[in-house]
């Protein structure tokens, strides 16, 4: 069976923080950030990289398409 | 497990991004509103069916009456509730172009009733999105047609109440009686699984047009954290209990 | 080679779109204007042009559509009659604002409310001053005859692309209803999609292909470039006023008084003007052929050398402000009127003439 890792890339300044990637994320990968971006918003982003699968749920729900997911085999 | 994760960012490994038939801009929306995910479908399917050059699309007045900064296609921006009829003139100019309307619960099943019914009786070879949140949200939060029974809003400080304000109107069931409609559902965009379906809606409505098969009606149930007072993620969960149950998703009628 | 043909002007309204090349027209049958959509409806234009014939829902979804298929660089009409018009308000005022041309018919009755469904002129002030919400104006073309009514179809549609502007040809039930001979247009074809290209490639909606995407909005939540393009429409309209108003003018070389009249009332003014000959008062008549932009110039100038205006019109008093606006202060200006659907006399326009300007000098 193959094996997937992830890689998810936030575009930190446009993410208004709405906490939807984080519950989406099967594997616990994301977070929002304690820092905050221009707007003020805690952005959101990769706190346990090494869980991510790829599978892009992240994306799918995040409603300002910041989000851009990467998945490679790595076996 | 830095150098992992930059190694597989990389162009070949992409499996999801934003669609080019978005736009760079960033929308007004609030964090978490569904409006943002709704565009996001209506722009991948477009890009993805290969019909951009061909697609006008008609905002309405509410939330979304700035959707055209946020599509890169060609729109007209209708004055309030008229979309439907905006858009037929549209369609009947322009019979091979895939037309759509986007509209909010306000703009639609209350001030726009008479231009939806019709359009949707004559069936105009268009789509129509509907974005269903139960509330005004632009002017901040007032009683919508589809409120809930007992649901607060800035114009209802006590809850719907019946007696003074009727009964949250399933104008998508309503259509759904009406000849001209080909293809009426009702979806929800809170979970993958459901933005999938929504998704696989939407790209069937617009192939609709193409076989010319009447008017295709999506309802899309939303959430507006802002105007619900409610965490998005809160607004999902509240949405499931209270809003499903009166508007289940599913496919209405299919022909 | 030229028709002749015996029509009501409401028919020759339908006949003249059809023959003009235009794309679209979107109606709601209201009294005295049904004719229109029905001939159009009869002529079955779709088959012959392409011409799109679509009975709306309401005068509110018509001008809706009419918006839409204007959009898309199409030429685009409606046609109602003063309540009906009302409710076009809504969308007329959209359609400036977006800068969309079309054409849209008001064959007027008399008001307030229902009203009645005899011929009026009391909807000036609604044509001329915007109607809608907002610092706007139409194109207003006022026919006085049947041939009027078909030559005005396609100038109007030219007017209204030349200033991206909604132009309105307002007649009244008299005009609507009459039966008089008209030469009709030849044929012109409607429009290739290069044609709208070259026309109106600019901003019509015709897909997103090779350009910036293009949008048909009235919106903009910025008050600054909202007030920046509050200057454009202002300036169109002046261009409109240095270009485009027109007027006519009958036995004004030697008059003493003028009439100032349009569409049937200034039919009417024409046998008062020879029954003031014949009494040897010298009468002339000055027709407003555009009621937006006024043809204020050549009336000033007769303001110069007349000994006063008489204003008729089928209403309490409405075109009478513009006439008054218009010519030097110390010149009288009365008004005459009929209303609520009563049509004035020749003999009844003199009398007043008589009292209320020669009499009180």
């Amino acid at each position: 069976m193959a094996k997937f890792r992830g890689a998810v890339v936030v575009d930190a300044e446009k993410c208004k923080g709405c906490d939807l990637c984080v519950v989406a994320c099967p594997a616990g990968v994301l977070s929002l950030a304690k820092e905050v971006n221009g707007k003020g918003y805690h952005y959101s982003e990769m706190a346990r990289p090494e869980a991510c699968t790829g599978c892009a749920n992240c994306g799918l729900v995040c409603p300002d398409a910041v989000i851009t997911v990467y998945r490679k085999n790595i076996q | 497990m830095t150098v992992e994760t930059i190694d597989i960012i990389r162009e070949e490994n992409l499996v999801y991004r934003k669609t080019p038939a978005l736009t760079d801009n960033v929308m007004h929306y609030c964090p978490g509103c569904s409006h943002g995910v709704v565009h996001k479908l209506v722009a991948e399917v477009i890009e993805e069916t290969g019909i951009r050059e061909q697609t006008i699309g008609v905002s309405p007045v509410g939330c979304s009456v700035l959707a055209y900064n946020y599509l890169d296609i060609d729109w007209a921006e209708a004055a309030h509730g008229r979309a439907p009829a905006v858009a037929t003139g549209i369609s009947r100019l322009h019979p091979e172009k895939y037309v759509f309307t986007y509209q909010g619960d306000g703009d639609l099943a209350s001030i726009g009733t008479a231009e939806v019914m019709h359009a949707c009786n004559r069936g105009e070879n268009i789509v129509i999105i509907f974005v269903n949140n139960a509330i005004y949200g632009m002017t901040g939060g007032q009683m919508a047609p589809t409120t809930l029974v007992g649901q607060v809003t800035s114009t209802t400080p006590y809850g719907r109440d019946v007696k003074l304000n009727g009964f949250p109107m399933k104008i998508t069931e309503l259509l759904a009686q009406l000849d001209g409609t080909g293809f009426v559902t009702r979806q929800a965009v809170h979970t993958p699984l459901a933005i999938r379906k929504a998704k696989n809606a939407i790209r069937k409505a617009f192939e609709n047009t193409k076989k010319d098969k009447g008017t295709s009606f999506i309802e899309i149930v939303g959430t507006c954290s802002s105007g619900w007072k409610m965490t998005p993620v809160d607004a999902n969960r509240w949405m499931v209990e209270n809003m499903f149950p009166k508007y289940p998703l599913g496919d209405i009628k299919d022909i | 080679m030229a028709e002749i043909k015996l029509m009501k002007g409401n028919e020759v309204i339908a006949e003249a779109a059809i023959r003009c090349g235009c794309d679209g027209y979107f109606g709601y049958p209201i009294t005295p204007q049904s004719e229109v959509m029905e001939t159009l409806m009869a002529r079955e234009p779709w088959k012959e042009t392409g011409m799109v014939v679509l009975q709306a829902e309401s005068e509110i979804a018509a001008i809706n559509m009419v918006y839409g298929a204007a959009a898309c660089g199409k030429r685009a009409m409606t046609s109602s009659s003063s309540p009906g018009i009302s409710l076009k308000q809504e969308g007329l005022t959209y359609l400036a604002g977006a800068e969309l041309p079309c054409l849209v018919v008001d064959v007027v009755r008399g008001g307030p409310g229902l009203g009645t469904i005899q011929p009026a002129q009391s909807d000036y002030f609604q044509a001329t001053r915007g109607g809608g919400h907002g610092d706007y104006h139409l194109l207003v073309l006022a026919p006085a005859s049947v041939q009027e009514m078909n030559d005005f179809v396609s100038l109007g549609f030219d007017l209204a692309f030349k200033y991206r502007n909604p132009v309105m040809i307002l007649a009244d039930g008299v005009i609507g209803q009459m039966m008089e001979k008209v030469q009709l247009a030849d044929y012109s074809p409607r429009w290739t999609d290069d044609d709208i290209e070259r026309i109106s490639g600019k901003w019509a909606l015709t897909g997103k292909k090779g350009r910036d995407r293009h949008v048909a909005t009235s919106l903009e939540l910025d008050s600054y470039k909202q007030e920046i393009f509050n200057h454009k429409l202002q300036a169109k309209y002046r261009l409109m006023q240095e270009n485009d108003a027109r007027h006519e003018e009958l036995h004004c070389e030697d008059a003493e008084y003028i009439f100032v009249a349009y569409g049937s009332s200034a039919r009417i003014c024409q046998k008062s003007i020879q029954l003031c000959r014949e009494q040897g008062i010298k009468a002339g008549l000055f027709r407003p052929v555009t009621l937006y932009p006024f043809p204020r110039v050549p009336l000033r100038a007769l303001s110069r050398r007349v000994k006063g205006f008489m204003a008729v019109e089928m209403s309490a008093g409405q075109m009478v402000e513009d006439v008054r606006l218009t010519v030097d202060a110390n010149v009288p200006v009365e008004h005459f009127g009929r209303y609520g659907g009563v049509i004035p006399t020749p003999d009844e326009i003199v009398e007043a003439l008589k009292k209320q300007i020669i009499s009180a000098s």
